[in-house]
């Protein structure tokens, strides 16, 4: 359904060759192309339009006569506009001198809150740091279990005090940490609406009890145009400090995130990415800034690999993958496909993050590959888990390469293999629907 | 910050309909014409509700077509048109299977709602006078089991379990056994939350409903919870989940907020899975009837 921007723009500027600079007409065809993708990504459109008339205003009268095809130059425009709108450099936790410091996580329900809590403890303790989660949802059945649970799972204490007033919780979990020598707090709160004052105050008054020093808001990465409402209510109540974007696993662009970040002002700081209590990250303005436009997707690549594919091999590969038997043979047929559709240079510029590495990877590498697994035995190639240091080696010495180059070679088969298996999904008739390694799938 | 719209869902057809057009217009905050700023504003209205650019710019270009051949002469008569339009993209006739003698396999993206609903569901039914049993599949989120245990005592209903990290087929196992030995009238299996991009646990899901189906002694069906807030990515659940399992009905939950939930209707017009009940609050009776007509009227009343 989505499309990517770069080949929309691409569309719209087709005919658009030899002509001094972009005029305005020619600019607002990009410009409806633009809007449409921001849309389609759930960028609010309030913010939608602040945004394309400030990418209009740039592009208007840019030279043509530079290097770059139009479609790129506006692609070029709208990406540094949106990394720039996304915060530029990327936001890092500071905490303050203060022991205990306290870290508030505040946000609607089931947005990832607790799991947020745990995931945070988690980061702060590879940091050095002695955390102490205290638990604040007294409303949600179970939540001050779960809250343990996660606690018990890392190792890391549970405050979870006593009665029903969160506010008291809150600051007897404070003073637990001071007596037990915990440097830094994490306050898990209950899921509330914006619309909703009584919760609302609460969450003022757990901040006037605390005093925390940094507080995030979480925010589910599916969430569509009500974003903006939701984190200017909690910006204007609890004047958060920054943002974390939750479930950036699946496959939701995300456009939520530049909303929020450029209603309220305040930074992003961290993507959670899975329900594992080490999935989360540093987030990334410019990966994330490519996720909303649909860029450096993979998907794509590999659907025109697939178009240009020999029909009759595709299918064998095919049959010989429902089995799950994806050998170094197939896998370097595939590569010499790629390289029969007009080498990897193009396709590599649609790869995220890679687009500096396209000069590296020639036609000498895709050779490199084949003497590789042309050294290898037949059993080797068939099952590639059987190729040990010793045979690593010899196959190294056959191909006349290194043994870094054999490991690199299997590492990014294993990736190829499991991208062919995901590619396989059961009950959809319909190719090029499937999931990406996590390393593809999630630019972070 | 507007006022909770769905308060005006339970009023919504109790209104005459010269009063909801009146109402509408009002709420436009300007006067009968139909000009640019007029369809500007509507078509921001429909996209900030979640209906999706492309659909909302076909049904916007639709209506000025109508409104150019005077076919809808003004604002009033256009929106009022446009209400009928949205609701008609619900399927009619909807069979409400929750209130047969069936095993619902409840299912959903992580947190939209699925326990907080199989804890509403159950009370509901058990005060329709119908028997009703739990199963706690989701024996993978911390303290899952412990949330239902709660939402089971509330409705007073028996709940079957296993320990954290179980196989969550088996406990729909243990629940369709126990469930044809009481005659339970309604069982509700409570699954994990995880997101259709998963295909691991896309699969384990058919598994869990392979098996209430193979051993429910009555017909089994696929309930999708989804959240309301959910913005275009809502579309692509419903794919995914009806695509592995066949859902057979949507409760659409937190309309309780200012979301209002119009990738609902982009999933109506494209799965035709119908809209069972949504949920308005965290409370166990926050838990209504879908109403084609109210739910559109509701979506345009901040037009
Ligand atoms: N896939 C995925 N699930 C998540 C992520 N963060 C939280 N969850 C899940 O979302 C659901 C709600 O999370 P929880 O932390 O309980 O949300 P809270 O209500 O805001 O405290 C649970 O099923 C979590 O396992 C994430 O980054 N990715
Ligand atoms: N405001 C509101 N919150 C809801 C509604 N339904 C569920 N919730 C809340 O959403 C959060 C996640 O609900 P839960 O049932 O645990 O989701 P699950 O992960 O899908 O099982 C909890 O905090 C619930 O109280 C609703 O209709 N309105
Ligand atoms: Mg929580
Ligand atoms: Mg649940």
């Amino acid at each position: 359904m989505f499309q990517n921007l770069s080949d929309r723009l691409q569309a719209v500027f087709k005919n658009l060759t030899g002509k001094g600079a972009l005029s305005e007409a020619d600019v607002d065809a990009a410009m409806r192309e633009i809007r449409m993708a921001l849309l389609e990504a759930d960028v609010n459109f309030r913010v939608v339009k602040e945004f394309v008339a400030q990418v209009r205003e740039r592009a208007i009268g840019q030279d043509l006569s530079k290097s770059l095809t139009p479609g790129q130059m506006v692609v070029r425009i709208v990406l540094e506009e949106m990394v720039s709108l996304l915060g530029g450099t990327e936001a890092r936790l500071v905490l303050s001198n203060r022991i205990p410091n306290v870290v508030m996580l505040v946000g609607l329900q089931g947005s990832g809150k607790t799991t947020a809590t745990a995931k945070l403890a988690s980061y702060l303790r590879k940091q050095g740091k002695r955390p102490l989660m205290v638990a604040c949802d007294v409303y949600r059945p179970a939540a001050i279990d779960q809250l343990e649970a996660l606690g018990r799972e890392l190792d890391i204490p549970v405050y979870r005090g006593e009665g029903s007033d969160p506010v008291a919780i809150a600051k007897a979990g404070v003073k637990y940490a001071i007596a037990e020598m915990r440097d830094v707090v994490i306050v898990d709160t209950a899921g509330r609406l914006h619309v909703d004052e009584e919760m609302m105050d609460e969450a003022a008054r757990i901040k006037a009890a605390v005093k925390p020093d940094q507080i995030l808001m979480v925010v589910d990465a599916m969430t569509g145009q009500d974003a903006v409402n939701a984190a200017s209510a909690f910006a204007e109540r609890v004047q958060f400090d920054a943002v974390i974007v939750s479930k950036l696993d699946g496959d939701a662009r995300g456009g939520a995130a530049l909303s929020v970040k450029s209603v309220t002002g305040k930074p992003i700081m961290f993507a959670s990415m899975g329900e594992k209590l080490d999935a989360l990250a540093a987030f990334h303005p410019d990966r994330m800034a490519k996720r909303i436009l649909g860029m450096g997707d993979v998907v794509s690549l590999i659907e025109r690999a697939q178009e240009a594919a020999d029909e009759t091999l595709a299918a064998d590969t095919e049959e010989r993958l429902r089995k799950g038997e994806f050998t170094l043979d197939d896998f370097r047929t595939q590569l010499k496909q790629i390289k029969k559709m007009g080498g990897l240079g193009s396709l590599v510029q649609m790869m995220p993050g890679m687009k500096g590495t396209a000069p590296d990877v020639d036609e000498s590498q895709l050779d490199r590959v084949d003497a590789i697994i042309s050294s290898m035995t037949i059993a080797e190639r068939a099952k590639p888990q059987i190729i040990s240091g010793p045979r690593r080696a010899r196959i190294a010495s056959g191909a006349g390469v290194t043994v870094f180059d054999v490991n690199q070679l299997l590492k990014q088969f294993a990736q190829a293999r499991k991208l062919m298996k995901q590619m396989q999904k059961p009950g959809s008739k319909k190719r090029g629907r499937f999931q990406l390694p996590p390393g593809m799938q999630n630019p972070f | 910050m507007s006022q909770p719209w769905y308060r005006r869902l339970s009023d919504g057809l109790s209104k005459s309909r010269d009063r909801l057009e009146g109402q509408l217009n009002v709420l436009l905050r300007r006067g009968p014409d139909l000009d640019a700023a007029f369809w500007s504003d509507l078509e921001d209205a429909l996209i900030g509700a979640d209906m999706g650019v492309v659909a909302v710019t076909e049904i916007v270009e639709r209506l000025r077509d109508s409104a150019a051949r005077k076919a809808l002469p003004d604002a009033q008569s256009v929106l009022a048109h446009l209400a009928e339009e949205l609701a008609s993209e619900f399927p009619p006739d909807v069979i409400d299977f929750l209130t047969e003698n069936v095993t619902v396999l409840v299912v959903g993206v992580n947190g939209a709602g699925k326990t907080t609903t199989v804890g509403k569901l159950a009370k509901q039914t058990v005060d329709e006078g119908r028997s009703v049993l739990l199963g706690s599949a989701d024996t993978y989120r911390a303290a899952a089991v412990e949330q239902l245990d709660v939402w089971a005592e509330r409705a007073k209903v028996p709940v079957v379990k296993r320990e954290r990290g179980a196989d969550p087929a088996s406990v729909a196992f243990d629940a369709m056994k126990l469930a044809a030995e009481t005659g339970a009238e309604l069982t509700l299996v409570d699954t994990a939350g995880r997101l259709h991009t998963s295909k691991d646990l896309m699969l384990e899901l058919q598994k869990i409903a392979r098996v209430a189906e193979r051993e429910s002694a009555v017909p089994a069906k696929i309930l999708l919870v989804m959240d309301a807030t959910t913005g275009q990515n809502g579309l692509a659940q419903a794919r995914e989940f009806d695509a592995a399992l066949s859902v057979d009905g949507i409760v659409l939950t937190k309309l309780d907020g200012t979301a209002k939930g119009g990738i609902a209707v982009a999933i109506a017009r494209e799965l035709g899975i119908p809209i069972l009940r949504i949920g308005v609050g965290e409370s166990i009776d926050d838990l209504r009837p879908f109403v084609a007509e109210e739910f559109a009227r509701a979506l345009l009343s901040e037009v």
